[in-house]
């Protein structure tokens, strides 16, 4: 088990440095400074602020200085708020992201898998027919896509939800986006729990467990659940960098003040240490969690500990 | 009879084999759901192709008297009405599937290109030069492309080739893993050891008996990819990363369509429909296809 941890963790490491060596080189490759404005600065000004972000240095030491920082876990500072450091616009929109996202993610984890084991449990009938049709239809239509439809129904026709807002971030507020987020993530899901679950309840020692007497009920909870959620579990990573990324798209759409929202300001205002910062702080979230899942099959397959 | 005739008859009353394809056409097409999807896309590709021509509106021009015309217009031709700007979104809808197509075909291509010779690669020489190259792989897998991709968008500035590029580097690393398994089971094969066993060259086995069975899974996911590189791209266009106007794809129009969407639902849902019912055609396409070619499920 230790040698496992200690294998993932081995192999975690050089994609955390790709990804900051790619953020820093593409930031620093990008035209134009962020100093950029309509009337261009007077040269000592303009020499001054760089000497205060350190844009001065050769290009390896800012590189030292930004990787120094961020294992630390300083981003550096924001150049469009520059009142605010990277940290602190993250931090600010992290608790809202973070119910967003894992609402989501609860919600298309229940929603999902139980889909799927309704459509294994009735195989090639009317129920299972209906729950594949729906999942692919999940699955073809875009999160921007679906969030707009959801505002033009739920919102704009019936009224019963805001079309937008972060009011309280009650349960009104959350449950379009969640929902909008989610449900790509419940087609999938679906389509995955039901595929393992039909192969798992064909094998033999289901079987035994029918011949036994026992019934459904326990025949699928007791014995079939547990195998047939591995490949559930090992799809959590790119469920989980799914959401991350759907989130990006549905706060711009719903206006809600998460992490999100400003990549994409920082993106359009060039913004480049909070696109970075955005860009590494979610990319080390989706890499701490494919690690976390790594570990957690480990410890729930007794066959991959071995290896 | 002569020996001809008897010849013929002969060869007439002998079972007729079943090719690996054959066999898969005829299942692909008793598969209702991708059959029609097949036909679906087929038209949807028509009227991408034809429709700009027949219509009277170029997808630039634009008409400040005629903004936000309610569709159906037909004396105006404008069948799916006019956006902000009084463009036609007709030919819009059409030239931007024009763009979201190209992207996902061009794009799927290059993932595939890059895919197979590296997976082929791996799988074919095997031992360490393998794991090394699959160690790398699951490096580069771990990383969180969607933002690497809008990182790069948003510094190398929006170009259609650099859309085709970073979408395609994305998708290469699944191609590797699928075909450096398969090449590996296949390899070791009792099909291709009698082959080799009865004084088959290399290149024949490679020809003959890897790539036809390699075929099958790469086909199955190229198409199930073009969809996914569609929805990347459209991603990408809908937060303004994508193509520059005018120049438009599916999901610049329903960024364009959301804005508006409650005085002008039609500048939504056109564009809309048309991207979901070809990610829709494109999935049971690679569905019915995963089912056809898979010889476990017959």
């Amino acid at each position: 088990m230790l040698r496992l941890a200690l294998l993932r963790i081995a192999s975690a490491v050089p994609t955390l440095l790709l990804l900051l060596v790619l953020a820093f080189f593409m930031m620093r490759a990008a035209p134009g400074g962020p100093f950029d404005t309509e009337r261009s600065l007077p040269p000592e000004i303009l020499a001054k602020l760089e000497q205060a972000y350190h844009l001065d240095e050769p290009l390896w030491k800012q590189f030292a200085r930004y990787i120094g920082g961020a294992v630390q876990g300083d981003l550096g500072p924001s150049f469009q708020y520059s009142d605010f450091t990277v940290n602190q616009l993250i931090l600010q929109g992290l608790p809202v992201s973070l119910r967003v996202g894992l609402g989501a993610m609860v919600l298309a984890l229940l929603v999902g898998c139980g889909a799927g084991i309704v459509a294994a449990l009735r195989h090639n009938r009317f129920s299972d027919h209906a729950v594949m049709t729906l999942a692919m239809t999940g699955m073809s239509i875009p999160v921007f896509v679906i969030a707009p439809l959801l505002i033009l129904l739920f919102a704009v026709t019936l009224g019963w939800l805001p079309a937008g807002g972060w009011q309280n971030g009650g349960l009104r507020d959350m449950a379009l986006p969640v929902i909008a987020l989610a449900l790509p993530q419940i087609a999938i899901l679906a389509r995955l729990m039901r595929g393992s679950m039909i192969e798992v309840l064909n094998s033999n020692y289901i079987r035994t467990a029918r011949a036994k007497g026992l019934a459904t009920r326990t025949v699928v909870l007791r014995h079939a659940l547990r195998p047939a959620l591995m490949p559930v579990l090992s799809y959590l990573g790119p469920a989980a960098a799914g959401i991350i990324t759907g989130s990006v798209v549905i706060e711009q759409i719903f206006g809600i003040p998460g992490i999100g929202r400003y990549f994409v300001q920082a993106a359009l205002n060039r913004d480049y240490t909070l696109v970075m910062g955005v860009v590494v702080f979610y990319g080390t979230l989706i890499i701490l969690f494919n690690f976390l899942v790594d570990l957690l099959y480990g410890v729930l397959d007794p066959r991959v500990r071995a290896v | 009879m002569n020996k001809v005739e008897t010849a013929l008859a002969v060869a007439a009353s002998a079972p007729v084999g079943r090719s690996l394809w054959a066999d898969a056409r005829r299942r692909l097409f008793a598969n209702r759901a991708a059959l029609l999807s097949i036909v679906v896309l087929a038209l949807m590709v028509l009227l991408i192709v034809f429709g700009p021509m027949v219509s009277p509106w170029s997808y630039d021009y634009i008409d400040f008297d005629g903004t936000w015309r309610a569709p159906p217009q037909i004396e105006g031709m404008h069948f799916f009405g006019t956006d902000q700007l009084g463009r036609d979104l007709f030919v819009r809808t059409l030239v931007g599937g024009r763009i979201s197509l190209m992207v996902g075909i061009v794009a799927t291509l290059v993932s595939l290109l890059i895919g197979v010779a590296y997976g082929a690669t791996a799988g074919y020489f095997g031992g360490r030069i393998d794991s090394l190259m699959m160690r790398g792989v699951d490096i580069l897998y771990a990383l969180p492309f969607m933002f690497l991709v809008i990182l790069l968008m948003v510094v190398f500035g929006r170009h259609l080739v650099l859309i085709f590029v970073a979408i395609g580097a994305i998708n290469w690393l699944d191609m590797a893993r699928i075909v450096r398994g398969q090449t590996l089971t296949l390899k070791n094969r009792e099909f291709v050891m009698a082959a080799r066993a009865s004084g088959v060259s290399n290149g024949r086995i490679i020809r003959r008996h890897i790539i036809p069975n390699l075929l099958g899974v790469v086909m199955v996911y190229v198409t199930l990819t073009i969809p996914q590189v569609i929805l990347v791209e459209s991603f990408l266009s809908f937060l303004g990363l994508g193509v520059q106007e005018p120049a438009t794809s599916w999901g610049a129009l329903v960024n364009e369509g959301a804005r508006d969407m409650d005085a002008a639902p039609w500048a939504l849902i056109f564009p809309a429909a048309f991207l979901a019912v070809t990610l829709f055609c494109f999935n049971f396409i690679g569905d019915g296809l995963r089912d056809a070619l898979d010889p476990k499920d017959r």
